[in-house]
């Protein structure tokens, strides 16, 4: 009896080893898939452009120098798409940030003249989409063809957050809101001294998840606008991609005869600013994202629980 | 008198919202009005009128003769699979969280988690320009394999209509794998600690746990998810396949979203493009009614 026992356990433990080795390798190599794509960009920008050309550099930079960055900055327009890219995902995210916050807090005052059917006006748009036909002839007629605003307008109420948000304020005790609605304190009083400074951490939820959001967005600029001026670095990083040999015109090639092997190192190559350019569109992602996990985190599974 | 002032302080905070009520009017209600263009003869710049009424026209233009009805079902096929494909492997996610929770060295987990959830975030584009540092001609994957003597002339991977279907799934796979994991992650930290800890008293091996306590218990989750992905069964999303497609996969990679924005933007057939894309959004709606109903038998609890 005893020695069963001793047997079964034996047998499991060596079941476990196989399974527990076998889930470390395969997550391990799925993490590398993952991740060596970026790891291999970023170590060919910093290389030596010619041994980066031929394919030398796997493993580890060689030749390190940096002045892939510093002559991308030169490139026209990217400086431009950097500035339309950065200035959208502000602007972008602080009012909708403010204006999920207020729509949040506003569904949640029961005293509103028709709460629950406004609420559902809005929730209803998450569930049918015009197409991008009728969609286009609207941003025409708004004059939001080639304009900034096109960026930031359309998607300022976003249903999603507003689920969220109210969700949130649900979730904090009412009597904060009483008490104050008790010394005279109006709705908006209410909002800016008592709500807003409780539902920080769902607004930074929402902050994160808008401009991951607008930061990546490629097709509002693919439809609406033909203005270079306005093209995002997503949309001229796609441009550089498809159209290598319009790049390789953009660039002043100092390779010539008398080249030496130093200039040849380190002057920009097609490949060399398709890959810079890549390193610095993702970087802030890379950045951001490993510290605000736990926000994504948190905005998804509220998400799900309500959406 | 309080009545009075209840009431005003009602429609106040009404005012106070409905600035932001016109705005989605305006961006969310206010282009179903071009839906009409799908019943029209509309071709910008020519402006719009209402003699050009052309009732069902463009609808049956999609199908009224081969080429065209070829083309139609090659897209719907393209949709299809695509689509199929991602239902098909739906279950990977599940896999994915349940195993990453056997995993008992909580920084490598982290880790894995954190790397596995990072390519989500990044855009198609991104992954576009990774696919192709890594596998076009002059990419790591063709001059690896050149270097070592296994290829003569590179293979282009990205110019082939072979494999289109599989490495578009696999493309969509590695971007949201881990993160579709997390769900499920934090359904599984839900389960009773307890249920565990008596199945193991009773002898059950990991095994077992997975298979009579864990997968029973996330099932819920993985239903609801899988109504939702029934409900978008048309809509693969426009952006992953219009960075991909060229005019060598043209043919395996167009999907309606992508067709329908060809269409307009591609060929200039506005009312076409709109019939289409009305066309795909009734349906989806549909969808979406009849996942919500058979979420509502299975769970007793409906998603919307």
């Amino acid at each position: 009896m005893k020695e069963k026992s001793k047997k079964v356990r034996m047998k499991r433990s060596a079941g476990d080893y196989a399974i527990s080795v076998t889930t470390y390798v395969v997550f391990a190599l799925f993490a590398l898939v993952c991740a060596y794509p970026f790891y291999y960009i970023f170590i060919n920008t910093i290389s030596a452009n010619d041994l980066s050309e031929r394919g030398k550099i796997l493993f580890w930079p060689q030749a390190v120098h940096f002045s892939n960055y510093s002559s991308v900055v030169k490139i026209p327009g990217l400086l431009q798409a950097a500035k339309i890219s950065v200035g959208r995902t502000l602007i972008g995210t602080v009012l909708t940030v403010l204006l999920a916050g207020f729509l949040g807090y506003m569904f949640t005052r029961e005293t509103m003249w028709k709460r629950k059917f406004w609420y559902r006006f809005i929730i209803l748009t998450m569930y049918f989409n015009a197409g991008i036909i009728p969609w286009y002839i609207t941003m025409r007629n708004l004059h939001l063809i080639n304009n900034f605003w096109a960026y930031v307008l359309p998607t300022l109420v976003s249903p999603f957050n507003i689920i969220l948000v109210k969700t949130y304020v649900e979730s904090t005790p009412r009597e904060l809101q009483d008490a104050a609605e008790i010394d005279g304190a109006g709705t908006m009083r209410i909002f800016i001294s008592v709500v807003l400074p409780i539902i920080k951490p769902i607004l930074a939820t929402v902050a994160i998840f808008t401009a991951v959001g607008q930061w990546n967005s490629f097709q509002d600029t693919l439809l609406l606008m033909s203005k270079t001026e306005l093209h995002t670095l997503q949309f001229v990083l796609y441009r550089y991609i498809n159209q290598a040999s319009s790049l390789a015109s953009l660039l002043t090639s100092n390779a010539g005869s008398e080249a030496i092997q130093q200039a040849l190192a380190t002057a920009q190559t097609a490949t060399s600013v398709r890959m810079t350019v890549t390193i610095i569109v993702v970087t802030p992602i890379l950045l951001v994202y490993p510290f605000f996990q736990r926000f994504f985190v948190k905005g998804i599974m509220i998400g799900a629980v309500k959406g | 008198m309080i009545n009075n002032k209840k009431k005003l302080r009602s429609y106040r905070e009404f005012l106070y919202i409905l600035p932001f009520l016109i705005l989605v009017a305006v961006f969310s209600y206010y282009p179903l009005y071009g839906w009409i263009y799908a019943f029209f003869d509309y071709r910008p710049p020519r402006p719009f009128s209402f003699e050009d009424f052309q009732g069902l026209k463009w609808f049956k233009y999609l199908v009224d003769n081969p080429v065209r009805l070829n083309q139609t079902l090659s897209v719907i096929r393209n949709t299809f699979v695509m689509s199929g494909l991602a239902i098909l492997t739906s279950w990977l996610p599940m896999v994915f969280a349940i195993f990453l929770n056997e995993i008992k060295c909580m920084p490598f987990r982290k880790a894995v988690q954190t790397i596995t959830t990072l390519p989500n975030f990044v855009s198609w584009v991104l992954v576009f320009s990774v696919a192709y540092n890594l596998f076009s001609s002059s990419g790591m994957v063709n001059s690896l394999l050149m270097k070592m003597g296994v290829l003569e002339r590179p293979v282009l991977f990205l110019q082939s209509s072979e494999h289109v279907w599989g490495s578009m799934w696999l493309w969509s796979t590695w971007k949201s794998l881990g993160w579709s994991a997390i769900m499920y992650i934090a359904a599984i930290s839900g389960i009773d600690e307890e249920l565990f800890e008596a199945a193991r008293v009773d002898g059950a091996t990991r095994m077992q746990l997975i298979w009579h306590i864990t997968i029973p218990s996330i099932l819920p989750t993985y239903m609801v998810l899988l109504m939702l992905s029934i409900s978008n069964f048309l809509s693969n999303g426009m952006e992953q396949y219009f960075v991909f497609q060229n005019a060598f996969n043209k043919e395996s990679i167009q999907v309606l979203d992508l067709y329908v924005y060809n269409l307009a933007m591609g060929s200039g057939s506005y009312s076409v493009a709109t019939a289409l894309s009305m066309l795909k959004s009734v349906i989806s709606v549909i969808l979406l009614c009849v996942a919500n109903k058979l979420s509502k038998l299975i769970r007793g609890e409906s998603f919307m």
